[in-house]
């Protein structure tokens, strides 16, 4: 046994020095194809662009977005237009105050509502989905009847009717969006798990006696992350859509704090009065930005499946 | 070869499936799929058996039956001599250890996020928990030096490789743990010709350098009957012949293998062409209704009265030669 | 004379990862009632021609060169003319029945389909016709079979009433792709026998496109082995099998494994298949044949004449091969 094991070693030793070929993963395969979609990868720089001004924008503020500027108060119309010299680059809102500011506040607050709302459903709802499609039978029964429950209940009402309740503020918010937000990732996830765990390597990992934990993790969610990655990039969108709207009703983040749902309602309210950059500034990183997590969407799905194409 | 153990032994193997009737409601009561109806055999060290049978015939059932992976009626499967059926999840682990399974499509049976190292090192994760990262790389790069790998492709994907070699790589994760049987589902039906001769040779080539047993599943007389040391041929879940591969193909006792054998085309012009091909008659029945007595008496040249009423046993007639009919060729 | 030419084709498809040459530079030519098989391996090329041929590409297919029918080049035909071509004169059976099938009609309705559109019969005498086929093609208790869904039917059976379906408006040539290879040895055994006695009794001309060299041996006049795309080797199927005049057909017969005769080693190819991606040179098999000399990995041998009816391309001589 002794001669065996020193026979290992000698062998490891002599092909540990052979140089290794690296593999190309379908991961990379993917973000190959991807970057080769021009609308996806010019999205993709959007966004980054977008995420960078609510980092890098705040320095080059003049005022705050809780600052009255007030020799503009009364005289929005004429004194609020955006301009270099006053310092009001994107112009001020109807109090005076900075729009710039509150938009660059307004992108952070909406981005993130997006992205942790996402975030929430990939991880409640891979794992939930994957569990319940894996193991099947009653479990996936009972697990999914749940969800079905949940779904059937009307949220909007449940997400105001909370709002009214707690208060308004961020952190009832993500609650709201994130106890809803991942059924349908669940439901997805569910439906490929069972095409996953007929295939034969889950049957090949299951006669050599792996856990069935250690399958899912191992095996399962891994091949499950491309659709993951493609309904999450298309979720944050839907996440944004739907804190904008409750927003848009009053019901959203708390002043001073706003987001884009807000900054528009504002701006949509004060258009008849000449003030058309209160509207136009948010709407603009509004609509780019959601029309790149769709164009992202979309090219992940196309990299990830190019049999599709 | 008798003296050799025995490694395996199935008795009276049965897997019934429930399936439910075209229309059913929630209370109709499912019908029975006899998809293995008590098929017996033993297998011995270093032996390799063949199944072969056509679509429907439960061979791939059977193979899963033997080793716990779909839920058998009744019967028993005694591995060294201990009843293995049934057992419990955790009890049955390592066992798992001992016998393991190469699959039909050498693609999908790799998971494709994983490399070739990570795929074939998971069983040897599984089971010898202490093992160095070293150690298994080690083993793993052996192994694949073993089935005609380069061992520098360790981290190369699944996709990167054509399906032969998919097939070694298979191939490579089932003797990683050096087991005592090897249960080969299909394993080269989904290759071309001159691949499949590649993964055909080696499998015989491995299997004499390590001695262990294999089951040789396949729908493919010619390659079942080149690879292994006795054929069982299956009809509609009931083992009908069992044979050596040349005893089989010279002097088919039972109808159904005869009309088998006459289906395979031989290829070379001259034979194929003054041969009388005899052609089987009818359809499969199904097997959630499958005909009383004898399962072939529907489509049997030399049926008669008691083939409907008494089921034919598998009894030896000749040395080794098993069949079950009441009417064997001689 | 001819019924069907193919001169010089070529079908490249263009993929995110690069163009694959699926067929390069084959011809060859199939006449009235003859049957050929077209043998090749998975990524041969090998159903890609008639695919071509009959405007059946994927899109980001295309095909270059000329494939003559009755004198007519198919691939200049524009899409109506070459509707009725496949209508009346080409038909084709696949590998999956299943795929030409709607499983959403009946039988009956799909067969007789065919004959109003493309023949103008009456509702009637069309069931009385597809009837008569089905007859034809063996099919037992035809009468209740037509009345079928497709999925009520077993795999033989459907693959009986495909041909049945291809027959109906008698064309002069059948395309059958892998028209076994999902069906189960007997099952293949009565396919065939149906194949070789519809050559017989409609006189249909029949290209077989098969990877298994033991289907063609019964049942094929010519064969015609393709590889990588090119054609390596044409002639008599019993010539070809008895005396392969390329090395590949020599290895791809001696792989195979033979119920009639003892279990001895097979014989292999070594390598794997070749990557369609790149642009080759020379010969495509030469990176596994055992006779390969220096030239072969430069230029392609062209395709010869050498014996009555023989082809082949191979630097090497055929009595070097014997």
């Amino acid at each position: 046994m002794a001669i065996a094991d020193q026979k290992m070693q000698d062998f490891s030793e002599r092909l540990t020095t052979v140089n290794e070929i690296k593999g190309r993963s379908l991961w990379q395969d993917a973000f190959r194809r991807f970057f080769k979609n021009k609308a996806a990868f010019a999205s993709l720089i959007v966004l980054a662009a977008v995420v960078l001004f609510t980092f890098i924008g705040p320095y080059f503020a003049v005022w705050s977005n809780e600052e009255i500027d007030w020799s503009v108060l009364g005289q929005v119309p004429t004194k609020g237009i955006p301009s270099f010299e006053t310092g009001h680059f994107f112009g001020t809102d109807d109090l005076g105050r900075d729009l710039y500011s509150r938009v660059i506040q307004g992108t952070q607050v909406s981005l993130l509502v997006g992205i942790i709302g996402a975030g929430i459903a990939v991880l409640v709802g891979t794992f939930y989905g994957a569990v319940a499609g894996y193991f099947g039978g009653r479990v996936d029964s009972a697990m999914m009847r749940t969800v079905d429950i949940l779904l059937a209940i009307p949220y909007m009402f449940i997400l105001i009717l909370l709002l009214m309740v707690f208060g308004r503020s961020v952190l009832m918010l993500f609650v709201g969006i994130g106890l809803v937000s991942w059924l349908g990732m669940a439901r997805i996830v569910r439906g490929q798990t069972l095409s996953i765990k007929n295939k034969e390597f889950v049957e090949a990992a299951l006669v050599t006696g792996v856990h069935p934990f250690t399958i899912i993790f191992r095996h399962i969610v891994p091949n499950l992350l491309g659709v993951v990655a493609v309904y999450a990039t298309l979720l944050v969108p839907e996440m944004i859509l739907t804190e904008s709207f409750i927003s848009f009703l009053g019901l959203g983040v708390q002043e001073p704090n706003t987001s884009w749902g807000a900054l528009i309602s504002q701006g949509a309210s004060t258009i008849q009065y000449g003030t058309l950059w209160q509207l136009a500034f948010p709407l603009f990183f509004f609509v780019i930005s959601l029309f790149s997590f769709y164009f992202i969407g979309d090219g992940l799905r196309d990299a990830l499946d190019p049999k599709d194409r | 070869m008798s003296s050799a153990e025995t490694l395996l032994s199935v008795d009276q193997l049965k897997v019934y499936f429930n399936v439910k009737p075209e229309g059913a409601m929630l209370w109709t009561k499912p019908l029975r799929l006899k998809a293995v109806d008590g098929v017996s055999f033993d297998l011995k060290k270093g032996e390799t058996l063949g199944i072969v049978g056509e679509s429907g015939c439960g061979k791939s059932t059977l193979a899963r039956a033997i080793i716990s992976m779909v839920p058998s009626e009744s019967g028993r499967v005694v591995w060294f001599g201990k009843d293995i059926l049934g057992l419990p999840v955790d009890r049955m682990r390592p066992l798992r250890r001992e016998i393991q399974m190469i699959f039909q499509d050498p693609l999908a049976s790799l998971d494709p996020r994983m490399t070739i190292g990570e795929i074939i090192a998971e069983p040897l994760k599984t089971h010898l928990r202490d093992l160095k990262p070293r150690e298994i790389k080690a083993r793993v790069q052996a192994m694949m030096e073993k089935v005609g790998l380069l061992p520098n492709q360790i981290n190369r994907y699944p996709h990167e490789f054509s399906g032969g070699q998919c097939q070694r790589i298979g191939i490579a994760r089932a003797l990683v743990l050096e087991p005592k049987l090897i249960i080969c589902d299909e394993p080269v039906s989904a290759l071309d010709v001159s691949i499949q001769a590649q993964v055909i040779n080696l499998l015989t080539r491995l299997q004499k350098d390590l001695g262990i047993s294999l089951i040789f599943i396949a729908h493919d007389l010619s390659v079942v009957k080149h690879i292994s040391d006795r054929v069982l041929v299956l009809y509609l879940g009931n083992a009908v012949e069992m044979s050596n591969g040349d005893e089989l193909y010279m002097h088919p006792r039972h109808p159904y293998t005869q009309l088998l054998i006459s289906a395979v085309p031989i290829p070379d012009p001259e034979v194929e062409r003054n041969r009388e091909v005899e052609l089987i008659k009818g359809e499969l029945p199904s097997p959630i209704n499958p005909p009383s007595g004898c399962v072939f008496r529907t489509r049997c040249p030399r049926v008669q009265d008691i083939c409907s009423k008494e089921k034919p046993v598998l009894r030896a007639i000749e040395g080794t030669h098993e069949v079950a009919c009441h009417f064997p060729l001689d | 004379m001819s019924l069907l030419k193919v001169r010089n084709l070529f079908v490249d498809f263009s993929t995110p990862d690069g163009t694959v040459h699926a067929v390069t530079d084959v011809s060859f030519d199939i006449s009235k009632g003859e049957t050929l098989a077209i043998v090749g391996e998975s990524g041969s090329g090998k159903s890609q021609i008639v695919f071509a041929a009959m405007g059946l590409l994927a899109d980001n297919g295309r095909a270059r060169g000329e494939v003559l029918f009755e004198e007519r080049n198919l691939l200049s035909l524009s899409p109506s003319d070459l509707n009725k071509v496949r209508a009346n004169d080409i038909a084709m059976i696949f590998q999956d029945p299943m795929t030409s099938l709607n499983p959403y009609m009946r039988v009956s309705e799909q067969m007789t389909e065919v004959l109003v559109l493309h023949k103008g019969m009456s509702k009637s005498a069309a069931y009385t016709e597809s009837l008569r086929m089905l007859d034809a093609v063996k099919i037992p208790d035809a009468r209740s079979v037509i009345r079928r869904y497709p999925h009520e039917c077993s795999g033989g059976m459907r693959q009986r009433i495909m041909i049945a379906m291809s027959l109906l408006c008698h064309p002069k040539l059948l395309i059958a792709d892998e028209p076994t290879t999902a069906l189960d040895v007997t099952v293949q055994a009565q396919i065939m026998h149906l194949l070789n006695e519809i050559q017989k009794e409609f006189g249909t001309a029949i290209i077989l496109i098969t990877h298994d060299l033991a289907v063609v041996a019964g049942s094929c006049e010519n064969t015609l082995v393709l590889y990588g795309g090119r054609v390596l080797e044409y002639g008599r199927t019993v010539d070809l099998f008895k005396s392969p005049a390329q090395p590949y057909t020599k290895g791809l017969l001696s792989a195979l494994p033979r119920l009639d005769t003892d279990g001895e080693q097979l014989h292999t190819i070594p390598g794997n298949p070749p990557n369609m991606m790149l642009d080759v040179r020379g010969c495509p098999f030469e990176p596994r044949c055992p006779y390969r000399r220096p030239e072969c990995a430069e230029t392609m041998p062209d395709l010869v004449r050498f014996q009555d009816d023989r082809l082949r391309a191979c630097h090497v001589a055929f009595e070097d091969l014997q």
